[in-house]
Parts: C-alpha cells; structure tokens; sequence
C-alpha cells in the first residue's frame, strides 16, 4: 500500500507536469512524494483534464468527491498556501485497477468550482454534500440544493469557524470533565433547553420554510393520445417501512409509472465528520461502528488502514488474519440481511429475513464473545485488533464457516431462488448498463451484478485478500434478480476466504503495540501524551476497502495535531444512491421499493 | 415446471417447523442442553452454535449466559481488600471518553490539595456509547464493564446520570463477571507487587546503609488513612448494597427478591466461569 | 414451558390469574371454578398491556436490534406485539429507536400526534434518550423528550435485545399501575395534539418562540445573541441547592427501593 503523501511546499507551473501535453495548463503543481499521484488542478481546466482522465487514460470511476477547509490548518507543510478550500476529487479504473489519481482543486472562498457532473454523473450527490457542508457553489450542477441538512440552514457546518450550539473547545478532551468535572446538561446551558442555535436579528415569527426546488416537478409531460393524464407526485417516507430507515423519496407518477425520481436524504444526519474532527484519532473508532451498523467490523476496518497509512504500522500476521475473518463474516452478514430485507421488499414478508437473522444471530455470538458487543464491535485498532480472540473462538468459526453457513446459504437459495414470484419481479426490473452504473459511480454488488469485475479485494489488495483463493462472481443482467442473486454468490465467495483463513491463522502478536488485555491499552507504547492519543505525521491518506456495499474509503488529513484535521467518509450507499433515480425511471412504484432495497442501503451511512 | 419454486421454497419453511417443534417436544429441548437451571423456572442459557435452527430464549424466565468480554455499561471498582476505590481521579477514562459522557471531581484534604480520590464520579448513561475506552485504558484497572442491561427506567434525570455510588461495585463482582481477566490482571499485579518489594528492600538497604553512615534521620510522617475504618465499612455496604439492588427495582416491591436473585446470579456466575475455566484447561490440555 | 408437568402448569395459570383478580372481594368456593371476580381497571390494564401493537419505526442503529428482538431469537411475539403496525393510526407503542435528528423530529411529531390514544413512547438507546454520543452533533436533538413525552427510557448504545425486552416490561409494569380514572385521556378536554417543530435556520419550537425571540431581536441580543450564549457555555458548577435537590430525589428513590411497598 501506498504511504501518505506530503504536500510540496508551493505549486509552481512546470512544463514536466503530466497530462500538460495533453491539456496544457491544467496540472499547476504535484505532490511532493507521489506516491498517491496527487496533482494540484487550475479550476478552469478541470472539465477539460477530467475529461482526458476519463477517456484517454481509463479513469472512469469518479470515487470520492470532497473538501478540505485550511483556514485553520496548524501543520508547518501546507501553511503557505493561501486559498481556503480544497475540493478533492479521487479516480479510480475499474478497467486497469491499481491506485488513485487525486485531483486538488484549490479555491478562494466565494468562488465557484465547475462542476464535474457533465464528465462523471455520479458527481451528483457529493458535491451536493460538499455545497451544504463548505458552501462552495458548483457551476454547472443540475440541482445544487442541500442535501443533509435542510434548506434554510444557517451556515454549512463544516467550515471551520462554524460553531454549534453545543460548542465547547476545539478538540476532546474537554477540559471541564476532569479534575473539577460538575456535571451539568449541555442542554440547560442555553435559554431554550436544546441544543439549538439561531443567527443574530433572526425573527421566529416571520420565518416561512422555504419553498425547495423539486426537480420532480419537471419531470416530462405525457400525453397518451387522446387520453390527457396528469402525473401527481408522490412523497414515500422518511417514515415508511420500505424506506430501510429514515428516507424519502420523491416520486412524480403517471398511473403507476414513475417518471422521475428524487431520493432526499439528512433524515439520519449525525455530524459524523464534524464530531469526527474534534475527537482524537483513535475516539473516531467506536463512531466508525455507527456509520454502517450492521457491518461495524469493516468499518472499524477501513478506518484502521486509513490511518496506518498514516503512521507507517506493520500489523502482525495474526491480526490480519483476524481482521479478514471479522471483515468476511461481516459481509454474509450483510448479505443475508439485505437478501432478507429485499425479499420483504418484494412481498415475502418476514420468512426470508427471519432466516437470514437466523444466521446473523449465531455471527453475532462470535463478535460478541471477542468483542463484546453485538453490533458495535469496536474491535480493530491501528496496528492491530484490540484483544486476541478467545479460546475455542476458531473450532466455532470454524464450525460456522465450513458447515452451518453454507448449509444456510443452499437453504436461502432453495427457499428463494426458484421462486417464480421472484423471479416475476425481479428479472429486468431496475436494469442500468454497466457504462452507466460506473458513471454514476456506483460500485459493490450492483456493479458486479451488471457484469463488471470490480472488486477491490482484487484490483489494489489491502490487509491479506491476495494470499487468498476467490472468484469475483459477476452477472450480466443488471436487475434486481441479478442483484439479489450476485450477493448469495458473494457470500459463498467470502465462505471460501473464511475457510482459507480459519485454516491458515498463525498464533502471534494481534497488536502491533502492546497487548490490550492487562487494561493497559495499547498507547503507552504508541507514545504521546498519557498513552491514548498520538500524533500521526502531517499529510493525507485515503484508504478503502471492499465493504459489502461497495468502496468503503476514508480519507483523512493530519496536521500532527492528535485529532484528525480533515476526516471524510466515501460511503457505498449514499453514492450508489445516484443510480437510484435513473434506475427507477419507467418502472411502477412498487418496483422502486424493490430498486432501493436491491441497492442496499444503511442510513446511518448515507446521512453520517 | 410453473409453480416447482414456490412448492421447493414451502418445503423449507415447513421443515424448519417441523424440526423446531418437534424437538421442542422433547423431554430435554435442544435449546435446554448445556444451560444452567437457576431454580424451577429460571435459567441461564447456553446457546450451543451447533444447534439446528435457533429457538427463541424465553427472556424474563431464561437468560442468555452473557461472553466474558460483554459490556454494557461502565462501573467503578471498589476494592475490598484495601477498602477503597480503586480510581484515583487521574481523568484518564474522562480524557479518553469518545463522546466525553465522563465526569470527575477530585477529591481534596482540608486544606484543599488535590488527592487522588473522586470526590464525584458522572457517568451520563445517556450519552455513553459503550465502547470500552475507559476500561481500556485504566491504568489502575478501577474501572470495567458491566453486564447488567436491565437499566430501564420512568425517568431521565436523575436516573440516568449515575453518581459515584450508583457505579460503584465490589471488586468480587467483577471477580465473577469477568474470571479471566480479573486472573490475568491479579497474576500481573502480583508480579508488580513482588519487583515493588524487591526494590524496596534494596532501597531500604541502602537506606539503612546511608543511616548508620550518618547515624541521624528524620521520623517519616505515617500517612493518616483518608477514611476512618467505621466509614469505610459503611461505604463499601453502600457499594455491595447497591450493585445488588441495581437490578432492583424504584417500585420497590421487589428489593429482597432482586437482591437475592442478584446474589445466585453471582453464584451462578462464579460457578459457570470455574466451570468453564476448567473445561478450558481441558480443552488446553488436549 | 414445556418442562412442566399438567398439574403443574394448572397452578402456575392460577398464579398468573391470581395477579388480576379483585383482591377484597372473596368468591364463594363453589363458585370458584366458575366465577371470577376483578376490578374494572384491572382487566383494562391486563388487556392494554397485553396486545401492545409497536410502531414498525426504525431510525438508527437501535432499529436494527429491535428488528433483532421481534426476530425469532427473542420473539416479541410472547409480549403480544407480534405485530408492528406501519400507521400509527394501529399502534399504540412508539419504540423511539435510534438518533433523532432535527430533520427528522418534525416527522416523528406528527406520526405521535396521529397515534390513537392510549399511547405509549419508549425511547430506545442513548441517542433518542438523550442524544448519545451525537449529542455534540449540531443537527441532533438531545433527547426525543425534548418533544414528546416518554414513559420508559432504555439507555444503552445499543441496548441488547434483552434490555429492549426489559423495558417493555417495565412499561407493562407502568400499564398496570395505572387506573382508569386518572389516565389523561378520559378526562375532560381532549388532550392537545404536541405541536409540531419547525425547521428555521436551527429547529424550534413553536412552544418556545418567546425565549428565542428574545434571544435574537430583544435586549440581550445587542450583546451577540446566540454569541453571548458563549458566557454560559462555561462549565458551572452546580448550585448548590441543584444539588441537594437531586440529593434529595436520589435518597427518595433509594429509599423507595428499600422499603418494599
């Protein structure tokens, strides 16, 4: 894996850049260690480069849109650098694989960025999110509104002179906790009892919500013939029991078929980046367990290769192998769960997702037993795991990976697959070509389900996955069957690395740093103030994994300061989102049901 | 052949009912085997992972035996022993708190010097995430996880914001919740305790050695104890008393039996886990 | 239980039944086999809490464990509330489940207002009881009771299915506590429907416009508004006769729980 990158002091034009032959002018300044080939991009020609990257060069997978703001930056490396905003973009081959180009499109404040929705559709929704949360205007964005919070929000969150109500310090730990730590309600601190703000000269009373621009009101006009129909619009959620969570979609029909589509999202928005700014590197790990919660262990996963990029950590042998047990049992977890709720989707309720928590209850015994939570495992550290696993742990493993779980897998299938029911509803429901799903970035089970053999245990290895034996099974159908089918066989795939690695487990160290188990944590090794935090070298890293739902990535700068400056979530489900609204198209409204429970959503992720 | 899918996918679910009931017919259910019977209708049970299909836990009556590593919510650790707590408002589980739901005031003498004793100890059980950093990172292993989950209450405040004594437990508690680190942890202060008396010695023996040299020495002021015996007894009742009744409840009716439930579940406890210290030697062994 | 013998399982239904008959009025033995003898609230209570139909309403992360807990390993069935009911028009029970947020609290307002009388609220996890570790989040509320009222508070993040169970019988505990004759919703004057939060630039409540007013336009705002709030962002320590009021409701409860009633 490639180390983190230092920023070069000053960007200076020089005719040796690439790509300036190609579009000359475009790449202004590179990274000083290039190893993540980061280039420095002028605002005007990104449309331009970006459109040569995805043509000429092959990278067509717009990853991760997103922002940094330096106006507060403390680090030696990049203090010279005047403009405040850094748009970010990462890109990804599926064709070629191998690492990223990361674009830096830096920005004064009040200035506009072109928008790249034109190149890559899948822009969409990032920058979107990096509008509500930076403020900065994206020319050329179809639909530029909030997205996470709500239209008529005051400020974008994310800045950071923007301070909420619950402000206290800059960083945690808070100093009031200890030693004169009078406990007292945040809440009861301010006039209203809550944790509420509002701007100066604002007057409640003459406050009207602001009418927000529906783009599904412009959804096309049909007449059929003589027959004049009108088309109505209708809202699904946030509380709808097909919504998976706190979600809403905006649906113009005509009759029962759906002529656009808006998903609006926020209902679960939990401030994960800002908390995530304030807390130290390492009280970012039990928060990564909420984001997608039914698979805390890949997220704990992700999070922890991030920053070991970072601070340059070996993880001993037997932590990764742990580490891809957790991650793989996570992933049929995942699977089961989302055949389960796809099937309640379609109409079967219960039968299937009741088998599928079968299952999920007797993996949940094991995080449980190492970990000692259900769900939020908390389980991996940088440079390791926290604590080895139990005796006995393994034969039951074991047991689970070579005989219960493929027995409930032929079990799922048989019950499932043959269904004509199913199969009424699913084949060529929902169907986007392969050209279109990457455009609109989308990656996991969907991409794989449309015939693309995407997967990154395969295309850039991270922990252990090339030491393993297994397939990366596509479809070529693109539909919800497809989609429902591929996840069985993912799931199958990941028995096959979970058989391998409960086989092959060393015994060992499980932490690279001191052993967790004698109440000690691990800091007092890792160094730094008291043991518990540490201050990782300046410079960025973006890590990402194959999370069941698709790229996982982290992104995080440092500024060798012990809470992270910058910590972003490229989240599978909340990009794969873009695909919803041009998936549905066309199709009745209660396929759309369908559709979204097939792309496989968590909210605790799409919102953060 | 039309139809062959949904008969295949009926096949299923009726084998799983049959099965299921079928050994829920039984005179020893499989969902029985290997749990521990508390009393006629309490148990704890034991769910083998080799059981087929999954059968419900009857949860007020039998109870799931809960992993070592279990935790749910923090609790301060008063040791017996020495007749204290064992914090010593160091702030570290305060400064290592994710969400920072930890609030300590150190204690001080009378004439206001800070000593390392709490004076009160927070814990918001409304914002705590549970995530085990406190426990972690405790360097004087004061302060665990519990396993008690039946927390539910009518009110917020003050309910839900424990205090000192609401969190403090004994050190036997934790002895039987949990056995193999509570073993790990004792084995290595035993081995501090015996490096700490060895270098005492040594230094003591230079001590004498430098006394006799200089045949003149200042009487060392004895450490007047923080808590008379009588308080301390009184306290550490408080503490046994409360860590038994948190399982009881504010109406009230039920102290005595929750107390007493308490104590078996703690028998049963320390029982199960010489039981499955046991079977691990065993299994070691093998 | 299928471990009990016939004869057995006959006094143990006579020990549950026993709990709902009326506690003065004595049948005579004849009659016994036949007759029985309660009070009105009584079996009011005993069927209220007996078929609690939940709102199928997930939020977060909790969602997940009370879908968990309706599961078979739990089996919410055998507390009667097999049946999540989508509208809130059939249900009776709220499990708040997960973290609310401002966007969101809106919705949950207006989903409580149309649930039909007698209704319950439980608010499940740390995040909807008091905002849990989100609490610092500047789009979360801390705490769903903040907005509507809630009977029983299960705190943990997440709390195991087992802890979900045990608040609901606890809130069943509550259900049979209560009397007819003093539920608000047979008085007189039909309980007020909660009004319903409204998203300015920060949420408020209408209930509160007075104060934030006064905040933003009125006489302290020539000292910054919400910018002065920052004087009291300080951590204070509690007064003291905070303090010996939560003493004092600290000792009660304890004292509460040593006395059998």
């Amino acid at each position: 894996m490639s180390e983190a990158t230092t920023v070069a002091e000053a960007p200076t034009i020089d005719s040796a850049l690439p790509f300036n032959d190609a579009v000359p002018g475009a790449v202004i300044g590179v990274w000083a260690e290039e190893t993540d080939k980061a280039y420095f991009v002028a605002p005007d020609k990104l449309l331009p480069l970006l459109t040569h990257l995805r043509d000429r060069e092959q990278y067509d997978l717009l990853s991760s849109v997103t922002c940094v703001d330096y106006s507060a930056y403390k680090g030696k490396l990049r203090a010279g650098i005047s403009e405040r905003f850094d748009v970010v973009y990462h890109l990804y081959s599926t064709k070629k694989g191998g690492g990223p180009i990361r674009l830096h499109v830096r920005v004064p404040e009040n200035e506009t960025v072109p928008s790249a929705t034109g190149v890559y559709p899948g822009a969409n929704l990032q920058e979107r999110e990096v509008y509500d949360l930076f403020g900065i205007k994206f020319e050329g964005h179809p639909n530029l509104r909030r997205v996470l919070t709500w239209e008529g929000f005051h400020g974008h969150p994310l800045r950071k002179d923007w301070k909420e109500a619950y402000y206290e310090e800059d960083a945690k730990p808070f100093k009031s906790r200890h030693p004169g730590g009078h406990y007292q309600w945040h809440e009861d601190k301010l006039p209203w009892g809550d944790n509420n703000t509002y701007p100066q000269g604002w007057d409640p009373d003459s406050w009207k919500e602001p009418v927000t621009y529906v783009p599904v009101s412009q959804a096309p006009y049909h007449g059929y013939g003589e027959l004049d129909t009108q088309s109505i619009v209708i809202n699904l959620g946030p509380h709808h029991p097909s919504t998976h969570g706190v979600f809403r979609m905006l649906t113009r029909v005509e009759g029962e078929t759906i002529l656009a589509l808006e998903p609006e999202m926020g209902y679960l928005h939990r401030n994960h980046e800002k908390i995530g700014e304030r807390n130290t590197w390492l009280m970012n790990m039990p928060f990564t367990d909420r984001l997608d919660y039914i698979n805390s262990m890949s997220n704990n996963l992700g999070y922890a290769l991030a920053v070991e990029k970072l601070l340059d950590i070996e993880v001993p042998e037997r932590a990764q192998y742990i580490r891809v047990i957790m991650a793989e049992f996570t992933r049929i977890i995942n699977h089961t769960w989302s055949i389960g709720f796809i099937l309640n989707d379609l109409g079967a309720l219960q039968t299937p997702a009741l088998y599928a928590i079968e299952e999920r209850e007797m993996i949940l015994d094991l995080f449980e037993e190492v970990s000692g939570s259900r769900m939020m495992c908390n389980y991996m550290r940088f440079g390791g795991v926290v604590r080895d696993l139990t005796p006995g742990w393994v034969d039951r493993a074991k047991y689970l990976a070579y005989d219960r779980l493929p027995r409930a897998l032929d079990q799922l299938d048989e019950l499932l697959s043959g269904n004509e029911i199913i199969k009424a509803r699913g084949r060529g429901v929902g169907y986007l070509s392969a050209e279109d799903l990457i455009a609109l970035s989308v990656t996991g089970p969907m991409l794989r389900a449309a015939g693309v053999p995407y997967d990154i245990r395969k295309v850039e290895p991270y922990c252990i996955y090339d030491r393993f034996d297994f397939d990366v099974p596509t479809l070529p159908e693109s539909d919800i069957y497809a989609r429902y089918y591929i996840r069985l066989l993912e799931a199958r795939e990941s028995l096959k690395i979970l058989q391998q690695a409960l086989r092959d487990i060393p015994p060992g160290e499980v932490n690279a740093y001191a052993s967790a188990t004698l109440g000690q944590g691990f800091g007092t090794i890792m160094g730094g103030k008291g043991g518990y935090t540490f201050r990782p070298k300046e410079g960025e890293a973006y890590a990402r994994i194959e999370a069941p739902k698709g790229e996982l990535g982290f992104f995080v700068v440092s500024d060798n300061k012990p809470n992270p400056y910058r910590y972003h979530v490229r989240s599978p489900s909340f990009i794969n989102l873009n695909a919803l609204g041009p998936m549905s198209v066309g199709y009745k409204v209660a396929d759309a049901i369908v559709i979204l429970g097939a792309i496989d959503i968590v909210l605790g992720e799409v919102d953060r | 052949m039309f139809g062959t899918g949904l008969l295949k996918g009926l096949g299923v679910t009726l084998k799983h009912f049959t099965e299921t009931f079928i050994d829920d017919r039984r005179k020893e259910p499989s969902r029985y085997e290997g749990s521990i019977q508390v009393d006629e209708r309490r148990r704890i049970i034991h769910q083998p992972i080799s059981q087929e299909g999954l059968l419900t836990i009857q949860y007020p009556e039998e109870r799931r035996l809960l992993p070592e590593r279990f935790r749910y919510i923090p609790m301060l650790i008063w040791d017996t022993e020495a007749g204290e707590d064992r914090c010593t408002a160091c702030g570290i589980c305060a400064k290592v708190c994710p969400p920072q739901c930890i609030w300590i005031v150190r204690d001080s003498d009378e004439s206001g010097k800070p000593i390392t004793r709490p004076a009160e100890f927070y814990i918001d059980v409304a914002v705590c995430m549970s995530c085990s950093f406190c426990a972690e990172f405790c360097p004087f292993d004061a302060i665990k996880m519990n396993h008690d989950y039946e927390l539910a209450v009518y009110d917020r405040y003050p309910q839900l914001v424990y205090d000192k004594e609401e969190l403090t437990v004994p050190i036997e508690y934790y002895a039987a919740l949990w056995p193999t680190q509570y073993a790990a942890e004792e084995a290595q202060r035993a081995k501090q305790k015996e490096e700490e008396r060895r270098r005492e010695e040594e230094k003591k023996k230079a001590a004498e050695a430098k006394a006799q040299a200089q045949t003149a020495g200042g009487e060392s002021g004895v450490a007047k104890p923080k808590r008379s015996k009588e308080e301390l007894e009184v306290l550490k009742a408080q503490a046994a008393a409360k860590a038994a009744a948190r399982k009881g409840e504010e109406g009230g009716a039920e102290t005595e039996d929750a107390e007493a439930a308490k104590r078996a579940r703690l028998e049963e406890l320390k029982r199960k886990a010489a039981e499955k210290a046991a079977q691990r030697k065993k299994e070691s062994g093998e | 239980m299928t471990t009990t013998p016939v004869a057995q399982f006959s006094d143990l239904k006579r020990e549950q039944l026993n709990r709902y008959l009326h506690d003065r009025i004595q049948v005579p033995e004849e009659l016994q086999a036949n007759v029985m003898v309660t009070t009105l609230d009584k079996i009011y209570n005993w069927s209220r809490k007996s078929s609690m139909w939940p709102l199928l309403f997930g939020l977060a992360c909790c969602a997940i464990e009370m879908i968990a807990t309706a599961a078979s390993r739990y089996d919410l069935a055998r507390f009667g509330m097999e049946v999540m009911r989508p509208s809130p028009r059939q249900s009776d029970l709220m499990i708040v489940s997960g973290t609310v947020t401002k966007k969101m609290v809106p919705a949950i307002v207006r989903i409580y207002n149309q649930m039909a009388e007698p209704r319950y609220v439980l608010s499940m996890g740390a995040c909807a009881t008091g905002g849990g570790p989100f609490k610092e989040g500047y789009t979360v509320v801390s705490g769903i009771d903040k907005y509507i009222p809630v009977d029983v508070y299960v705190p943990g993040c997440p709390p195991t299915p087992e802890a979900l169970l045990y608040g609901l019988i606890k809130l069943h505990e509550k259900v049979e506590r209560q009397s007819i004759t003093t539920v608000p919703w047979y008085r007189k004057g039909a309980s007020e429907a909660v009004p319903v939060p409204i998203l300015g630039p920060d949420i408020f409540d209408p209930r509160k416009v007075q104060i934030i007013k006064e905040y933003t336009l009125g006489s302290t705002a020539a000292t910054g508004g919400a910018v002065a709030a920052t004087g009291r962002l300080q951590p204070q320590p509690i007064p003291e006769d905070v303090k010996a009021r939560i003493r004092a409701a600290q000792a009660k409860y304890r004292a509460m729980k040593k006395q059998p009633a």
